[in-house]
């Protein structure tokens, strides 16, 4: 492999597994505060691309992501008062079964309005050949675009989580939520916020790919394997181990290629998965005494 | 417990007879054609009934059975369609024909292919399918809810893909001109070979041949889940898995079993309806089939084999006739949810709550 195509994989690899991290600390803001893994968040990242797409033209282009990126937000919300928020001691298994039944319906919701066909945004800044080149790397700058995107997106979080009130009290209700609750946080609106905050994570993710790897109805349900597979393999609930692990998948997935036909792609990801949760389900950087306490 | 056997029976014989008089309707009303979706549901409602007994007795969570169906199917119909003619003079090949483990036949163009007979195709089939969710469960059962059920997931999207890839299996267009599972050669009871076959002329047959694999597939597990000891043990488990274990059931055991159990099922309804519908394509190895299945287990409720066969059926039947038009899938996303939401005992169990007794005065003094 020579230098140059070695650093072209390297780049895409890092490209999708920004998203994949994305995606992953997504699934644990949720995990965190709920306890269940949300089905849907692959739909998230769809549908911030799709709505994007549709607004692009009839308003800018900051401003059609922006008001993906709120839409999406808003269904995050509804999804979470509609399904999740009314349930008195639901079990996990309806839980789960719930969301599933939610990611079905926002798929097929989006087939009936966008159709079959493959869609994309433009790319942001000049178009799909354009690249920066330095040394025997070629950039496109939309791969900036994500990883600049992907990069605050995560170091914003972590912030918010450490810093701002807002923030701590959801820390708190996702280290024990009756505690909480007697400290007079209003657990529900945390489990809300929760809900809101990864769907728009998700979107704006959505958005920024979409230009590279298009945006299809169908194309959240890989994206949710993959970046539960990345929050697996950072260990469930610890986002910025989901980070690491992300980019560690992207890198993986895209060196993949040079061993195994491009069909096998999406297998290399879900083998690994399941090589992880057979050896070492509580992550790589995760505890396994943390691990037990935990009710998956 | 009496009394729950004898309500049993009165199901299984109301069962049975509408089976029959669903066939002498369609006779009489020359609307046979009906029969055709009703054996292909049955088949479906064999993986609901197994997958049943996973969700609603072990407590465990499969979105992975697709992948166990389309096993039991590619494999069947891989061994039933490769010719072997060419290997004939091979002291393999020669052993096999004389152990009866081949067959020869005609396809549709008139040539002569020597292929596995299906009872061996099948056979394989089934046992590949449970070696490999022996294989699987073993680890995979260790994990719990969502571990469980992203592992499933990933198990039946590896499937899914394997067969839209490998040429073996057809890619995307799968394997066509299956032959016709024999049960009896021809000449032995009537002119023409007996046989699970999607030919007209045997239509009223393979809706019995169905409904009977499927009726027993039913009882059998119906007399595991109530009254063996390792059907207790599994209720324990459901209960809580802390509580069974401490009670000395060994619950990683049980778990595997019926998960090989559900695992069967759904490879011998792959086998079977492959042959009847003389193929198989990879819309049979999909993901949303998988949740399909969870979502005929829900809406039956989960812990009722009953429920889901006939809601399993019932619906498998209306989808194949295309009743939900494209919005096929949308349909069972949506029962999924509002099932979950509203009736998390399933459909049927809503009846429960309707005061049938007092609409019926006779029946209060048989139950008291």
């Amino acid at each position: 492999m020579s230098l140059e195509l070695f650093f072209q994989y390297l780049v895409a690899g890092i490209t999708y597994g920004a998203v994949y991290a994305v995606v992953a600390v997504g699934f644990n803001i949720i995990y965190n505060s709920t306890g269940i893994i949300n089905f849907a968040q692959g739909e998230f990242v769809m549908l911030g691309g799709m709505i994007a797409i549709s607004l692009v033209q009839w308003l800018p282009l900051a401003w059609a992501i922006a008001a993906a990126v709120a839409l999406t937000m808003l269904i995050g919300a509804l999804m979470e008062l509609c399904c999740i928020r009314w349930l008195r001691q639901p079990s996990i298994l309806q839980m789960l079964i719930i969301t599933i039944g939610i990611s079905i319906l926002l798929r097929e919701g989006a087939l009936h309005i966008w159709g079959e066909g493959i869609r994309s945004l433009p790319y942001f800044y000049g178009d799909a050949i354009t690249a920066w080149t330095f040394g025997p790397v070629r950039l496109s700058p939309q791969v900036v675009w994500v990883l600049l995107a992907c990069g605050c997106m995560v170091a914003a979080l972590h912030l918010f989580f450490n810093r701002s009130t807002l923030g701590r009290e959801m820390r708190a209700c996702a280290v024990n939520r009756t505690a909480a609750a007697l400290c007079g946080i209003k657990t529900r609106n945390m489990v809300t916020l929760s809900f809101v905050l990864s769907a728009g994570m998700g979107a704006l993710a959505g958005c920024m790919i979409s230009p590279i790897t298009y945006t299809q109805y169908d194309s959240g349900a890989a994206l949710a394997l993959k970046g539960f597979t990345a929050a697996i393999l950072g260990g469930l609930g610890n986002s910025m181990a989901a980070v690491a692990a992300g980019l560690l998948l992207g890198i993986l997935e895209a060196f993949s290629i040079t061993l195994v036909p491009l069909a096998f792609q999406d297998a290399v990801a879900v083998s690994l998965l399941l090589l992880i949760l057979f050896i070492k389900p509580h992550g790589l950087f995760g505890s396994s005494a943390v691990a037990r306490l935990k009710a998956f | 417990m009496v009394g729950q056997m004898r309500t049993s029976q009165a199901k299984l014989g109301l069962l049975v007879a509408a089976v029959v008089l669903v066939q002498f309707f369609t006779s009489i009303t020359g609307t046979e054609y009906y029969l055709t979706q009703l054996t292909m549901a049955a088949y479906y409602g064999l993986v609901v009934i197994g997958l049943c007994a996973l969700m609603g007795y072990a407590g465990q969570i499969s979105i992975g059975h697709a992948g166990f169906f389309a096993i039991g199917g590619y494999i069947s119909a891989l061994l039933t369609t490769y010719d072997l003619t060419p290997f004939a003079a091979s002291p393999v090949v020669g052993l096999l024909k004389q152990a009866g483990l081949l067959f020869t036949w005609e396809n549709l163009y008139g040539e002569s292919l020597l292929t596995c007979a299906p009872w061996t195709a099948g056979l394989a089939a089934i046992t590949v399918a449970a070696l490999v969710a022996l294989v699987l469960g073993v680890p995979v059962l260790k994990l719990r809810g969502h571990y469980l059920a992203m592992a499933t997931l990933g198990f039946g999207t590896i499937i899914y893909r394997m067969v839209l890839a490998l040429p073996a299996f057809g890619e995307a267009d799968g394997i066509s001109q299956v032959p016709g599972f024999v049960l009896l050669p021809a000449g032995l009871l009537s002119p023409g070979a007996i046989m699970i076959t999607g030919e007209s002329n045997l239509r009223i047959f393979n809706y019995y041949v169905a409904w009977t694999v499927l009726l027993l597939g039913l009882l059998l597990l119906l007399n595991l889940m109530t009254r063996s000891r390792s059907g207790r043990a599994l209720r324990a488990l459901h209960g809580s898995e802390e509580a069974a274990e401490a009670c000395g059931v060994d619950t990683s055991r049980a778990k595997l079993q019926v998960f090989v159990l559900s695992a069967v099922y759904a490879a011998l309804a792959g086998v079977l309806l492959t042959h009847f519908n003389e193929g198989i394509g990879p819309e049979e190895a999909t993901v949303m089939k998988s949740v399909r299945y969870v979502a005929l287990v829900a809406v039956g409720g989960m812990t009722s084999l009953w429920g889901a066969l006939i809601m399993g059926v019932g619906l498998s039947f209306l989808s194949l006739r295309g009743v939900f038009g494209s919005y096929d899938d949308a349909v069972f996303g949506l029962i999924l949810l509002a099932v979950m939401l509203f009736a998390p005992g399933g459909l049927l169990q809503l009846s429960n709550r309707i005061p049938w007794r007092r609409l019926w005065p006779a029946t209060r003094h048989r139950q008291s």
